[in-house]
């Protein structure tokens, strides 16, 4: 083929870059979106409660995952020391997703449920004050600061337009489901877990006078890789 | 060649460039290098130093982070390249800007400040959290409208050129452009919470969205920062090196090569997740093959010295180019290295990859950067040379120390704390816990940022030098290169 077509024509030449640069994404891109094993069936996987999003924009917010990954790889030493590898389906209400590329700090994919409430914060509040090799940025302002939290109906609702399965119900309930969830004790903690299993109560950050973005943040890390069972996962299921 | 170029060489003179943008160009670019390898100083301590990090929320190494790679990678990096593609698409057309000062003005303050958008958005917390895509729908929606305006100056200028041939530097750079466009837009595509407010959610999810992020990451680096790149290569090295392009069959071999594998390479970023594994596997694939363009590349732009190898005594600034290339070649040879699934699986996750992003980030963008500037700001301001060439020596050999020192850091760190990860001791547990690792890095942190702080020093006497040769001002100093005892090799002894 005579190369001068393309060098002699802006148009010609540009179709043709436009053409050569657009297979190789459509070949990768487009099958996930087709294919139904992208996304492994599990049980258990639910979208996150009010307050759990309001505690992942903070993290997205405060660009957590430049040190911290959410996503173990199925090799001996990152299982046991993280947990069971990560599932593609453990992450598909995640907008966007949070997998990370570094690890300055530990994986985060299963940080739920192995420390206290009260370690998180105080870990956030001064890391060196609980691990003094640690060289992890300090968020106390994440305790002052009252969770801007009214307008968190209209998230879910967005996050529906995007595709995430909240139902009427859970967003009429939002900002009631936030607050009981923050409290632990008052409000309609039983729909509130209807609605959200395995959601974590608690008053987080200690301070039951208000809701803030420590308590978000606490609820975002402690639900973190629990919601699938895997006594009902198959590996096979895995096979992709 | 048609016998009609050569008739048309005559009217060459009557042609006015719009320089005055380009000029302007050259000053961002200038501020915003300096701008970003602070910030990239400042982090680097923080990782080192970790009560550098104030208790101020705005000040935290999450929030810092994106304004060094943003303020590198689109602030100096694209200022470079649309400035060298504004300068370079007039004259190998020999046709003015399309558009004009107008367009072209829109296009460089339109491009400042999304800049400035961006960046000041990370501060205050506002970010997608993608990395490399950090600026929210409003920030992105802008940009859109500014590359829009740039591919237009830039084409419109292709159309109406008078030359036959569109020069090779001219593909590379609407390669570039055009791709950029179609990676921006996919991978940011998001719906806003409200139309008053900066928070949006992405459309993509999950392993779909991972998937996305890096074909649009990946790219980047394979076209804003390697095809831009390249076009501007194959301008400046035969300007500088008054040679011909080694290869042209090469070059044309390679362009459509590169462009063509380049966009497979997004899954590398990806091995061992829950991405699908048909697609890692394509990913790695892809990636070892993109080798051979990008040595193509390589090769083209270093044999272009053929017969100009002793320019190299005598010149620094054709020196920053023509290592930059070997630069070029170096991490392209360690990217592939890397993506092979095995390597990954000690590499990824660790300082491997942030030495490796490096070389090629300093030694290839930066160098073929400077000696572009250094190329431009003589004839822009119109002296007769510049400043000073003992000084372009000077942060020529400081930056290369500079990166060596930060590459061989990040290498020992990276492979030490991948080693540690996987290492067990003889009772079968694992012999170190994370926090062991973290405490290892230290002496590499500081090394590396040292190594910053070099390359910062370095780029302090760049900004110097350009700014005495724009005042008009000449060094008095000897000949450059000038051997004692050894008259007759030099051309510079001819003046």
């Amino acid at each position: 083929m005579n190369h001068k077509m393309f060098e002699r024509n802006v148009v010609i030449l540009a179709i043709a870059i436009l053409i050569t640069v657009s297979i190789g994404g459509l070949v990768q891109l487009v099958p996930l979106y087709t294919m139904e094993v992208t996304i492994e069936k599990v049980d258990g996987m639910r979208p996150y409660s009010p307050l759990e999003l309001a505690g992942r924009n903070i993290y997205v917010r405060e660009g957590c995952y430049l040190c911290h990954s959410q996503q173990i790889r199925p090799f001996r030493d990152e299982v046991e020391r993280y947990g069971h590898y990560s599932l593609a389906a453990e992450s598909m209400y995640d907008h966007p997703f949070q997998w990370g590329s570094k690890r300055t700090g530990p994986d985060l994919a299963r940080v739920g449920g192995k420390y206290s409430n009260e370690w998180h914060v105080q870990h956030l509040m001064a890391p060196r004050g609980l691990v003094p090799e640690s060289v992890m940025p300090g968020y106390p302002f994440l305790a002052k600061k009252e969770l801007q939290a009214a307008d968190i109906a209209q998230h879910m609702e967005t996050l529906r337009t995007v595709g995430v399965p909240y139902t009427d119900d859970q967003i009429a309930n939002a900002r009631a489901d936030l607050a009981a969830q923050a409290r632990g004790t008052t409000g309609d903690v039983e729909g509130l877990q209807g609605r959200y299993a395995k959601a974590v109560l608690g008053d987080f950050d200690g301070n039951p006078a208000r809701v803030t973005e420590m308590d978000a943040v606490v609820a975002y890390l402690q639900m973190l890789g629990t919601l699938v069972d895997f006594t009902t996962f198959k590996p096979e299921y895995g096979r992709r | 060649m048609s016998p009609a170029s050569a008739g048309v060489a005559v009217q060459a003179d009557v042609v006015s460039y719009e320089d005055d943008v380009i000029r302007k160009f050259v000053i961002a670019s200038t501020f915003w290098a300096i701008v970003g390898l602070l910030m990239g100083v400042i982090i680097a301590l923080q990782l080192a130093y970790p009560f550098l990090n104030p208790p101020l929320e705005w000040f935290t190494f999450g929030r810092l982070r994106p304004v060094h790679t943003s303020a590198v990678i689109f602030a100096f990096g694209g200022n470079v390249l649309i400035g060298t593609s504004f300068y370079s698409v007039q004259r190998t057309c020999r046709a003015n800007l399309f558009g004009g000062r107008d367009l072209a003005n829109f296009v460089f303050w339109g491009y400042q400040m999304f800049i400035v958008l961006a960046a000041s958005g990370y501060l205050l917390g506002i970010t997608q959290s993608k990395e490399y895509a950090e600026p929210e729908w409003y920030v992105d929606l802008w940009l859109t409208i500014v590359w829009v305006a740039y591919l237009v100056a830039f084409a419109g200028t292709l159309l109406k050129r008078r030359e036959p041939h569109i020069y090779v530097s001219n593909w590379f750079y609407l390669a570039f452009i055009l791709t950029i466009a179609m990676l921006h837009i996919v991978n940011n595509l998001a719906v806003p919470v409200s139309w008053t407010g900066a928070k949006s959610y992405i459309v993509w999810a999950g392993v779909q969205d991972a998937m996305t992020q890096w074909w649009y990451g990946h790219n980047a680096v394979g076209f804003f920062l390697t095809a831009g790149f390249l076009g501007l290569m194959y301008y400046f090295i035969p300007k500088q090196a008054e040679r011909p392009v080694y290869s042209y069959r090469l070059s044309i071999i390679h362009f459509w090569a590169l462009i063509f594998l380049y966009i497979w390479a997004g899954p590398h970023h990806l091995h061992y997740t829950s991405l699908p594994d048909w697609a890692q596997t394509l990913g790695m694939t892809f990636s070892v093959m993109l080798w051979m363009p990008s040595w193509g590349g390589m090769i083209n732009g270093i044999m272009t010295l053929s017969g100009a190898w002793h320019k190299l005594r005598t010149d620094p600034v054709l020196r920053f180019l023509v290592v930059s290339v070997g630069f070029y070649g170096m991490s392209t040879f360690e990217g592939p290295l890397m993506s092979i699934k095995a390597v990954n699986s000690l590499s990824h996750y660790t300082d491997w990859t942030i030495g490796h992003v490096h070389s090629g980030a300093l030694g290839w963008v930066a160098f073929v950067s400077f000696g572009a500037l250094y190329f431009l700001t003589p004839r822009l301001w119109n002296r007769t040379r510049l400043y000073s060439l003992q000084l372009v020596s000077y942060h020529f050999w400081i930056c290369t120390v500079g990166i060596v020192v930060y590459i061989s850091a990040m290498w020992i760190s990276g492979i030490m704390q991948g080693l540690m990860w996987r290492s067990y001791d003889h009772l079968g547990f694992l012999q170190y816990s994370f926090l062991e690792t973290v405490d290892a890095m230290h002496p590499y942190y500081v090394i590396r940022a040292f190594g910053g702080i070099l390359f910062l020093l370095g780029s302090l006497i760049m900004v110097y030098n350009l700014w005495r040769t724009a005042q008009g001002k000449l060094r008095k100093e000897a000949a450059f290169g000038e051997v004692p005892g050894a008259p007759g090799i030099l051309p510079a002894a001819a003046e």
